[in-house]
């Protein structure tokens, strides 16, 4: 599972490529793109299998991005026979196909080897070099979803986000005594997994910025405080702090080094960093109102927080150093639990207007807002690791209401709900697979 | 804390005849540790049983939308709070400040716990020792109500004391 032999072997195509395929992912409507894949070629009886779990979960990638749209195979004119076969680029044009994946897989033992090209058909190009990837057979998801990278990536020209996973708030129980654990999985759902055993609520896990650890706020010592846990080994430690004080809301800093998170004493609650290498913390807020949900920015110069210091929940920016903090929402409505994306550009946050809730971004400076939900209570977005979409927790409302997960494309397209086992809320998406 | 576990886990050994795994973090967990445990309250006519303190004196305040000022009537229950306390000096307690499920929970967790201050405040100004108060907020995590509507709201938006005779 952690490590994957890439091997680049060489494309039999010598064309040279003139308008290359390319989707531009911008804010306006974009029309999926007719792709092919056929199933991946099995190179063996005991690989048909895998072959073809392997070709479906890249095909639900590809589609659940809501970039591409796949032409049916009861369409096609030629198959593909060989993984080393000429491809018959007329018989693709005629049925609109203007991207071609091709693949083999071999499971040999417990290995398993999957190789894949791509082919712009309109150019009678191949789009990059053919690729294998080498993995356990139990690692076959990984696989595809590095594949189903690979093909966003050659396509759009951006990182894709497949191979990535989520840690969440799995619930269940009654609204009144939700039992909250703390849960793990792939993006798409698969490999869920329980970190937390449910006997204390435990709230907003975050990720560390290699995807090793993360942070959360649990009940267990009966007061909010935060804790670390490390994903592989399950154990955690508690971040110390002063006794009759609450912490809460932590982050990474993008060197991993540092948490910023809130602290109440005294019915007050301001913004402090903590050094997790010697336990030392620093005050960066001190104001009678409440400062917190802080989230850094990329290069780790600024932090985003909400306040209430105006009378209502509004968005500031200030140094990662404390000092003069500059308000960035203005529309009508409370805004809270900004988040900055992986990029820098931007920030997504919660907004409540009219008695709705809503996931919106902003620039950072707070100019261009656009609410891209609209639901009973929408909150808590988290950023795909290329800053294309963004998972974030619905409820729906009543003494039946519960918890869910949901994603929805910067754009504000494409909003569908994320497959979980039980109820969710408090994604956090972790950095993309190495 | 590990004191008064191994204190309720001994209580509920004799009331219900084992330690549930739930015992290790009683009040920790689920902010209901009085309504869970009613045996361990005595007898509602005994004027310094906890049952008394729940029934007869009033064991909860009620805020507005998004304030943590407390009204007249919360005021005067927090009067017979102190009464209470000052009869019953072997006695502490725990404010737990709530919030409706209309916010952000970082926001709600701050909120509550301006609540639970907010009480805690008022008790300390009427002569109750500090040591004798902690607080703890569970934001919008422990509704008492489950409708989502106002009438709900109200009843959620709350700082209840839960009284104890141990050392926390």
């Amino acid at each position: 599972m952690k490590t994957f032999l890439v091997i680049f072997f060489i494309s039999l195509s010598t064309f040279v490529q003139s308008a290359p395929l390319r989707i531009t992912i911008t804010e306006g409507v974009i029309e999926p793109l007719p792709y092919a894949a056929p199933t991946f070629i099995g190179e063996t009886g005991a690989s048909n299998e895998l072959a073809n779990k392997i070709t479906e979960l890249v095909k639900n990638d590809l589609l659940g991005s809501g970039l591409f749209r796949e032409v049916p195979k009861s369409s096609y004119i030629s198959g593909i026979d060989k993984f080393n076969s000429p491809i018959q680029y007329s018989d693709w044009k005629a049925i609109k196909v203007q991207a071609l994946l091709t693949g083999s897989v071999l499971v040999s033992g417990e290995k398993l080897s999957v190789k894949f090209r791509l082919f712009d058909v309109f150019s009678n190009n191949e789009l990059g070099k053919g690729l294998q990837f080498n993995s356990t057979k139990q690692g076959w998801r990984r696989v595809a979803h590095k594949v189903a990278d690979e093909v966003y990536s050659r396509i759009t020209g951006e990182q894709g986000y497949f191979d990535s996973r989520v840690v969440y708030v799995a619930e269940t129980g009654k609204k009144g005594s939700r039992k909250k654990r703390l849960a793990i999985m792939d993006f798409d759902g698969a490999n869920s997994k329980h970190l937390t055993d449910g006997s204390y609520i435990v709230l907003a896990p975050r990720f560390s910025p290699t995807g090793e650890r993360v942070l959360y706020t649990s009940y267990e010592t009966g007061t909010p405080q935060i804790y670390v846990i490390n994903v592989a080994t399950s154990k955690r430690t508690v971040l110390k702090n002063r006794k009759g004080t609450m912490s809460f809301a932590p982050r990474f800093s993008p060197d991993g080094q540092s948490v910023v998170y809130s602290l109440e004493q005294g019915g007050n609650t301001d913004i402090y960093v903590m050094n997790l290498r010697n336990s030392s913390s620093a005050r960066l807020t001190s104001a009678p109102s409440i400062e917190t949900a802080p989230s850094f920015s990329p290069d780790g110069s600024e932090i985003v927080f909400e306040s209430d210091r105006s009378g209502t929940q509004q968005l500031y920016v200030m140094s990662s150093l404390g000092g003069g903090a500059k308000r960035i929402s203005s529309g009508d409505g409370r805004y809270g639990t900004p988040v900055w994306s992986p990029r820098g550009d931007r920030i997504a946050f919660t907004k409540q207007s009219r008695g709705r809730f809503h996931i919106g971004v902003m620039r950072v400076d707070g100019s261009k807002e656009r609410l891209l939900t609209a639901s009973f209570l929408d909150e808590g977005p988290t950023w795909s690791p290329n800053g294309r979409v963004i998972m974030f927790t619905r409820e729906t409302q009543g003494e039946t209401g519960v918890s869910a997960l949901y994603s929805v494309d910067v754009s504000g397209r494409n909003l569908k709900k994320v497959k979980t086992r039980d109820g969710g809320s408090d994604p956090s998406w972790s950095p993309l697979g190495k | 804390m590990t004191k008064f576990s191994l204190y309720l886990c001994a209580i509920l050994i004799i009331f219900l005849g084992g330690c549930s795994q739930n015992a290790s973090t009683p009040f920790s967990t689920n902010g209901m540790l009085n309504s869970s445990s009613s045996k361990f309250e005595g007898n509602v006519s005994n004027p310094s049983s906890i049952a008394f303190f729940k029934n007869n004196v009033g064991d909860r305040v009620l805020f507005s939308i998004d304030q943590s000022d407390l009204d007249q009537s919360g005021k005067d229950i927090l009067l017979g709070q102190v009464k209470w306390l000052q009869a019953n000096v072997d006695y502490k307690i725990i404010i737990e400040g709530h919030a409706d499920e209309r916010g952000t929970r970082e926001y709600n967790l701050a909120l509550g716990a301006r609540r639970a201050n907010s009480a805690r405040e008022f008790l300390v100004s009427r002569g109750i020792e500090s040591s004798r108060i902690q607080t703890v907020s569970f934001g919008k995590e422990r509704p008492v109500e489950l409708c989502s509507n106002e009438n709900c709201y109200s009843e959620n938006r709350r700082a209840v004391s839960v009284v104890s005779n141990l050392n926390f």
